[in-house]
């Protein structure tokens, strides 16, 4: 008889077995390292916020709130610090760059979704991911290059002032556009492959043309979805840089017209914090008043964004 | 109710591998000769001692009230219709409900005399102990040899690692299957063959008890016959226990089971599972103590 | 129509929508203005489509016509110089290649590390690691200056103090990637289905253990992908350097990143770009070419890696 078959009712040391070898301080230290990993996420906003606070509120000090947000004139070097030159100026960019970017995203997208076969889908979906990943010097080089001198070639006389000079924010806007398609676009096609099938068949099989289920099925249903990318696109151009640097120039303009050079927030910070001027001024602490500006601005946008595409899963999940 | 009596005859007919007293499963040393039932009352070795266990997800019970007994070197089958808990009970006896934050397990388990759930028990140590096969098989992605090595490495087991995969292979009746291609993916084998590997992989590590949770459900009949071959060579080294929907494999291979069954509440808001009969299986399927247990195993009710 | 039935449900809202305007145009409008108006539409948004197609060729034909010139294998040999004839961007793609490399030994530990613990060991109910997951969607939003006056901040200047050096550069542009490598690192990890893990503790394997030989092996193809999509993303990137003092007249090849002055080769386009000379507006297209090469070439590997090494479950 093996020892198994007398009625052993524990095996020796069974609680031993059953306890661990170690208290598992590997363990531990492995998952204190990894959250630390994930908590420098938490770090870096506030660091960001840090950065721009700190300065942003001794430039306060000196500068009133109404002085910054409400006057036109923005001209450090000579104590004006009205910032709604460069806010007009980005705004300037961004919306014109918006009304060109969003027909053309949301006509992609609709294209993409519900007319394109699955060959043309395969090769125009990676082309426009491929246009997102154009660094922005390039798009800013083809402005300065190609768009600028062709607005200047067609354009309709004295339109709005004339033709535009140099740096203008119509091309800049137009370049931002173009850079910020993708995002709508790919966006929104995915918010509209997620409508389920079942809602465009019903449809079709009522007799509907591809028109009218693509206006007013897949569109309206799709909806928080697509705003969520505009307003992701508006959050992009918004921060963009180098192409309004070197497209729109840097001549603050309390303007909306296309033809004009203007100069956007995130212009004035590009050249103003690697010129010459010394830290610790009043000038010097424009720019962090201006990024903070900026920073409050995107996260506003981001945070609405993000609401907005977590309601369109919630939709259909 | 013939086919039963053939059964059992031919399984004390066979040629055993060991000593009578391996045949049925009864470790305590009395030999059993044929058609002759153990006695009531014989101490047998518990595995498992379970009493008043119940499992909650998030509050809700999701099983209730589970007294039950696992005796050593027996399969122990737990059956009844689906959302009766079963998955959820076995998952209790290697804490793989730990896994699930909303999980509470309540009551008594006891695993050879001591608290599972104790304070100083550390589930992982448990699980070395206790293994478990799924209904889905899930090889991983690597090869057949290190599906099989992946266990005795990370639990840094001694000795020569081509003899301990071999070893697992053979006793999990696949060694001549795939022993000219050890080094190939494990998701180029058939379903039956991915399951086998899966049991020889727990074996690999050696535990004490085998879990199986359907592990024929997603196969075809040739495999699950090959299975239940398997099982009943391994029940000479392992306590084994078993989820089944399927009632006759139960019949075949087990020699205890309980039978749960789905109980709703009041209102009809909340249901849990919970045990009506535990027993010889040959008693379960040929005269079961309770009427419900009767109406499942004659095919009366789901 | 009667206002009896009131749909309950977004989802039955949009339907009964989408059968009441199939029906009215059904009954009500004339067969072939409706299939004149389709056409209309079908044409305006295949036009758009190509507008965004057109616009990408352009720049791109823009670039090539512009550069192609100064196209030659001085451009990958010789550095900066003020001689346009004999410049190269030798020391600009010499300080990218530094950058990059300084961005992948933070980002791949820091990314992996953060997507693991969130995917595997936290716990989503607790309001930390939500927090944490809304700042990690948030910083991916952050326009990428605002990554450079943080830099400034607190790399530059501040407590680390390392001045106007190229470990600032990596370190500035290893946070404005991070956020991507995360969100990639996360749905590769994710991706791996729950029985694979499950399988691993079964046997009696940690969490860890689970994490380092099953869960990461399976994972590594995704996350490689998304690395090499960040540092695409950090190679082109010009406006955080510009603040940390990527210099763009620097002759000597990068040796130490902890001193000396640096460049990159977006900030050297850049400042070519704008000026008026048309010998340097060239130079700048060619520039642009070998950055979009350098790009192309990154991408299509990743694309290699992704299709070669894709596990199908």
């Amino acid at each position: 008889m093996e020892a198994r078959d007398i009625g052993v009712s524990s095996p020796v040391g069974l609680s031993s077995r059953l306890e661990a070898p170690s208290r598992r301080w590997g363990e531990k230290a492995i998952f204190a390292a990894l959250a630390v990993c994930a908590a420098l996420s938490v770090i870096t906003t506030t660091a960001i916020v840090i950065s721009l606070l700190g300065p942003a509120f001794g430039f306060f000090q000196e500068v009133s709130p109404g002085d910054f947000f409400l006057k036109s004139e923005w001209a450090p070097a000579q104590e004006l610090f009205g910032v709604l030159p460069l806010v007009l100026g980005t705004l300037s960019v961004v919306l014109w760059g918006l009304l060109f970017a969003i027909p053309i995203g949301l006509g992609a997208a609709i294209y993409l979704s519900e007319y394109a076969g699955p060959r043309v889908r395969k090769i125009v979906k990676p082309v426009l991911e491929v246009l997102a990943g154009i660094p922005t010097v390039a798009i800013g080089f083809f402005g300065v290059s190609l768009v600028t001198p062709l607005l200047q070639d067609i354009w309709p006389g004295e339109f709005l002032g004339g033709p535009p000079g140099f740096f203008n924010a119509g091309a800049a806007a137009l370049c931002v556009g173009l850079m910020i398609v993708p995002i709508i676009s790919s966006i929104s096609d995915d918010a509209m492959r997620s409508v389920p099938a079942g809602l465009r068949e019903g449809a079709y099989a009522l007799g509907a043309g591809k028109m009218r289920v693509a206006l007013r099925v897949v569109f309206p249903a799709a909806l928080s979805g697509t705003v969520a990318s505009i307003v992701l696109a508006f959050s992009r151009a918004v921060g963009e840089t180098m192409i309004v640097i070197l497209v729109a120039g840097n001549t603050p303009n309390l303007t909306l017209n296309p033809v004009e050079p203007i100069q956007a927030m995130t212009a004035y910070i590009g050249v103003t914090a690697t010129g010459d001027i010394a830290t610790g001024t009043i000038e010097y602490d424009t720019v962090f008043a201006v990024g903070a500006l900026l920073f409050v601005i995107t996260l506003v946008a981001n945070l609405i964004s993000i609401r907005l595409v977590r309601r369109y899963r919630e939709a259909y999940e | 109710m013939t086919e039963h009596v053939t059964e059992q005859q031919r399984r004390t007919d066979e040629p055993s591998a060991g000593p009578a007293e391996h045949r049925r499963g009864l470790s305590h040393g009395i030999a059993v000769t044929e058609g002759e039932r153990p006695q009531k009352g014989v101490t047998r070795d518990k595995v498992f001692e379970l009493v008043d266990v119940a499992v909650l997800y998030g509050g809700k019970p999701a099983v209730r009230d589970i007294s039950l007994d696992v005796y050593r070197n027996n399969i122990t089958a737990l059956i009844g219709p689906s959302g009766c808990g079963k998955s959820t009970l076995i998952r209790c006896f290697n804490r793989m409900n730990d896994l699930i934050p909303s999980a509470e397990v309540q009551g008594q388990i006891l695993y050879h005399g001591e608290d599972l759930y104790g304070p100083k028990v550390d589930p992982v140590q448990a699980r070395k102990l206790i293994g478990m096969v799924f209904q889905k098989p899930n090889p991983f992605p690597k090869s057949i040899y290190d599906n099989i090595a992946f266990g005795p490495r990370t639990l840094g087991m001694k000795g020569d690692m081509d003899e301990i995969v071999e070893r697992a292979l053979r006793r999990g009746a696949l060694w001549d299957e795939v022993k000219d291609r050890l080094h190939d993916n494990a998701y180029g084998m058939s379903g039956g063959q991915q399951q086998r590997l899966c049991i020889a992989r727990c074996i690999a590590v050696e535990p004490d008890v085998i879990l199986m949770d359907e592990p024929c459900s997603a196969l075809d009949p040739i495999s699950t016959g090959k299975i239940e071959d398997l099982m009943l060579e391994l029940k000479d080294d392992y306590s084994i226990v078993i989820v089944t929907h399927n009632m006759q494999q139960a019949a075949r291979i087990s020699d205890m089971t309980a039978f749960l069954i789905v109980e709703l509440d009041a209102d009809e808001q909340n249901r849990w599972g919970r045990i009506i009969e535990y027993d010889e299986t040959e008693k379960i399927f040929t005269n079961p103590s309770d009427k419900r247990t009767e109406d499942y195993v004659t095919g009366k009710v789901g | 129509m009667s206002d009896e039935f009131e749909p309950r449900t977004e989802r039955a809202r949009l339907a009964v929508a989408g059968a009441r305007s199939a029906t009215m145009a059904a009954l009500h409008d004339r067969p072939t203005g409706e299939a004149v108006r389709s056409l209309i539409f079908q044409a305006l948004i295949m036009f758009a489509v190509s507008i965004a197609l057109i616009g990408l060729a352009a720049l791109l034909i823009d670039a090539f016509v512009e550069g192609e010139g100064s196209l030659s294998l001085n451009l990958l040999t010789e550095p900066t110089s003020r001689d346009a004839d004999n410049a190269g961007f030798r020391t600009a793609i010499l300080g990218s290649l530094w950058l990059i490399g300084g961005v992948v030994l933070l980002v791949v530990p820091l990314g992996v590390g953060a997507a693991i613990y969130l995917e595997e060991y936290a716990n989503r109910e607790r309001w930390w690691n939500r927090l944490i997951e809304l700042n990690i969607q948030n910083l991916a939003g952050v326009p990428s200056i605002v990554y450079g006056i943080l830099g400034l901040a607190f790399i530059v200047r501040g407590p680390l103090d390392l001045g106007f050096v190229l470990a600032a550069g990596s370190m500035t542009l290893a946070l404005l990637v991070l956020p991507t490598v995360i969100i990639a690192a996360r749905e590769a990890i994710r991706a791996v289905p729950p029985s694979i893990r499950e399988g691993s503790m079964a046997l009696g394997a940690t969490q860890w253990q689970t994490v380092r030989h099953q869960v990461l092996p399976a994972a590594v193809p995704g996350i490689l992908t998304g690395v090499i999509l960040a540092i695409s993303r950090a190679f082109g990137e010009a406006a955080p350097l510009l603040l940390l003092g990527a210099a763009t007249f620097v002759t000597a090849d990068p040796s130490d990143p902890f001193s000396g002055d640096f460049t990159a080769l977006p900030v050297l386009i850049f400042e070519q770009a704008k000026q008026a000379q048309s010998e340097l507006r060239e130079l700048a297209a060619a520039g642009i070419i070998v950055m979009l090469a350098v790009l192309l070439a990154m991408n299509s590997f990743a694309i290699w890696l992704r299709n070669r090494y894709e596990q199908r479950w």
